[in-house]
């Protein structure tokens, strides 16, 4: 994992100072709250119906049980003894005062964390593959390339007003599990005669206006890297709309000016940017890799299990994955309890997640964009142990990837721009769903849920998606079918007109049962609605 | 920052960063410098212009002023750059909706000059330009990235 050294530190602690400066000048008045907007946003504070929430970054995902102790501190002492895991692997609390923020930070800077840029039209966390260092499916760790982009972007003086937000992801697999082509600049490291480089998309988003970002090089190597995304930034935060709220993320400047016109610019740009010498030596990204080297594994860890206790059975094959060294296995924890919020940990779960990673899995922890938490590097032999005390938290839901491992924005019950509610009907979905052996049929069925168009839920990318929107005052629900954002990126389709809360349940149902009358042998939902398409369900759903 | 030098104590704040008199010439929009008046020392760039169109004339101009119509409105920080990146040495200058919070960056960006619509508290000025004493990248100013610091 990385280690601050002392100029990390010494940047975090200054923003603490500089962030209860601004706050002290909001409450004696010097600032207006128009004024301290953009500054507490560029720090993670939002104010929200309630209250303010406060994003922390949990940078790539990764995170040690100290780092995990303390979002439960600050949950139990800052907040209501909860935390709230997000899409782009961060962790947001809902319940926070102004005067606390500035505590806060200082407490998080002791364990090198912060809020920096989890908000605001910058460049924001750098998130990836949740799986990175235990997977054996990727080139190299991408966690490293992702921490020199994090300190590139980091107060990047040039890119802090951007036209919007803009999110970066980096992974190094095929198999893509960080959603890369639906962020504004999606990276995918590849190796070419021996050496790794960076393949490059750009334009991707969800948002009301969904898109698939095209690739815009096919390989920068690493010596040129920063001057490339110098040079992609550039361009935009010249060039990208700021006229229009709406069209302003750098999508909609792909969309209108072609990716062939903007890959030009980019390349004039870069051609110019790189005489500047911005790029790091290789030694910083040899410092970087060092700190991510692998733990010392067990070469003789038994890869054999006993599964004579059914439950523990069905929660091995659900929700663990197999791990690049044998005798070991990656673990995700499912924080999507049935009837639960998705995402949401009390103070005492992140207390046993952290103990658990301590103990049994090299000190680390991941966050999904699924809202889960990962064990990256458990013993074979020590799975029916974690198993046990996950069971004793309530932390045991064996149902990774099913139709109740529900992605959903915080919708109308927190958010400020939600048109409908969306923990509801992952509950009533859940509820329905409840049944084992029935999700399990189901098998794999990414289930998406937005509260408004903004798709913080990501509802285009779901096999199932589900759209929140207010009609003429009352909450509807637009159902999608047929996104994903794995490897085979594509957007969800309207299914027609929208239902109440009830009704898209119903809804669903009569989908899934549908898919279980005509799939073939094998098929996941999302093959048979790509084999059928979109016809077979109308007819379901609206007969 | 590494070359600010703020001593004033309370007060006015200081917000020209350099050695040489002021310049008094009101600045010409570029329409006017390109077409008209290119005789002129002065120009302003409002914040969707071109800074690039300048770069044949940098050795006479004496001051360019970009706008900042908004705070929220970026585009001139990437001018600043450009124009450093070039070789510009006059001054340069942010005027508009500039505030405090935002000076540090845009002396990074090469602004050395600021004429911001409302007024600016010396005191908080002084906090916000030396507060940060390292940065993670190298820009339009002599600040040494930390990559830099870390590996010579």
């Amino acid at each position: 994992m990385y280690r601050y050294d002392e100029y990390d530190q010494g940047i975090v602690d200054a923003r603490v100072d500089e962030f209860r400066d601004q706050v002290a000048r909001r409450l004696s008045g010097q600032l207006t709250e128009d004024q301290f907007k953009p500054l507490r946003l560029m720090n993670g504070l939002y104010l929200q119906l309630h209250a303010y929430m406060l994003r922390v970054a949990v940078p790539y995902g990764t995170l040690d049980s100290r780092q995990m102790r303390m979002l439960g501190h600050i949950a139990r002492k800052y907040d209501r003894g909860y935390g709230h895991f997000t899409t782009r692997q961060n962790i947001q609390y809902n319940w926070i005062k102004l005067l606390d923020a500035p505590d806060i930070l200082a407490e998080l800077a002791t364990v090198e964390m912060h809020a920096i840029q989890t908000s605001g039209n910058c460049i924001r966390n750098i998130s990836s593959d949740q799986f990175a260092g235990a997977a054996a499916d990727e080139v190299t760790d991408p966690r490293p390339w992702a921490e020199l982009i994090r300190q590139w972007s980091t107060f990047h003086p040039e890119f802090s007003y951007l036209p919007r937000k803009f999110k970066i992801a980096v992974i190094a697999a095929d198999e893509d599990r960080a959603a890369m082509r639906l962020h504004d600049i999606g990276i995918q490291l590849v190796s070419r005669d021996g050496q790794v480089g960076a393949r490059i998309f750009v334009g991707g988003g969800m948002g009301r206006t969904p898109m698939i970002a095209p690739e815009i090089r096919d390989f920068v190597p690493a010596d040129d890297l920063m001057s490339y995304l110098e040079a992609c930034l550039r361009v935009y935060n010249r060039y990208g709309r700021r006229d229009n709220i709406y069209k302003a993320r750098i999508k909609i400047l792909l969309h209108e000016i072609g990716a062939d016109e903007y890959r030009r610019q980019v390349e004039e740009e870069f051609a110019l940017v790189k005489q500047l010498g911005i790029d790091p030596p290789a030694t910083e990204l040899e410092r970087i890799s060092a700190m991510f080297a692998p733990p010392p594994f067990d070469a003789n860890a038994s890869a054999e299990v006993d599964r004579s206790d059914p439950d523990f059975a069905v929660w091995l094959d659900q929700n663990t994955r197999a791990h690049k060294q044998p005798g070991y296995a990656i673990v995700t924890i499912s924080l999507k309890p049935v009837g639960g919020i998705p995402g949401d940990a009390s103070a005492d779960q992140i207390d046993v997640m952290a103990d658990l990673a301590q103990r049994y899995s090299a000190d680390e922890l991941r966050v999904t964009h699924a809202q889960n938490i990962v064990l990256p590097h458990v013993r074979i032999a020590d799975l029916a142990a974690v198993w046990q005390t996950l069971t004793e938290a309530g932390l045991a839901e064996a149902n990774l990837d099913l139709i109740s491992d529900i992605i959903a924005c915080p919708g109308l019950d927190y958010c400020s721009l939600a048109n409908a509610r969306s923990i509801p009907v992952a509950q009533k979905i859940a509820t329905r769903f409840a049944s084992p052996e029935r999700q399990r049929d189901l098998g794999e069925l990414k289930l998406k849920i937005s509260g408004c168009i903004n798709a913080c839920g990501h509802h285009h990318a779901g096999h199932i998606g589900i759209l929140g929107v207010d009609r003429k005052g009352t909450e509807n629900f637009q159902l999608l079918l047929g996104g994903s954002g794995a490897e085979d990126v594509s957007l969800g389709k309207i299914t027609g007109p929208g239902f109440s809360e009830d009704g898209v349940v119903d809804a669903i149902e009569r989908v899934t049962d549908r898919y279980l009358a005509v799939r073939t042998e094998g098929e996941r939902f999302l093959d048979t609605y790509r084999r059928v398409g979109m016809e077979p369900f109308k007819e379901a759903i609206y007969g | 920052m590494a070359d600010a030098d703020q001593t004033d104590i309370g007060g006015e704040p200081e917000l020209r960063f350099r050695d040489d008199q002021p310049h008094d010439e009101p600045a010409v929009t570029l329409d006017a410098f390109l077409v008209e008046q290119s005789n002129a020392t002065a120009v302003r760039l409002e914040a969707g212009d071109d800074a690039r169109a300048l770069l044949p004339y940098l050795d006479r101009l004496a001051l360019i002023e970009v706008s900042f119509p908004t705070y929220r409105d970026g585009r001139g920080y990437s001018s600043g750059r450009i124009l450093r990146e070039a070789g510009y040495k006059g001054e340069l200058r942010a005027a508009g909706d500039v505030l405090v919070d935002q000076l540090p960056h845009m002396r990074r960006c090469g602004f050395d000059s600021f004429a911001p619509e409302a007024e600016i508290d010396a005191a908080t000025l002084r906090r916000s330009l030396s507060r940060y004493d390292q940065v993670y990248q190298r820009a339009a100013d002599t600040a040494v990235p930390v990559w830099k610091r870390r590996h010579g």
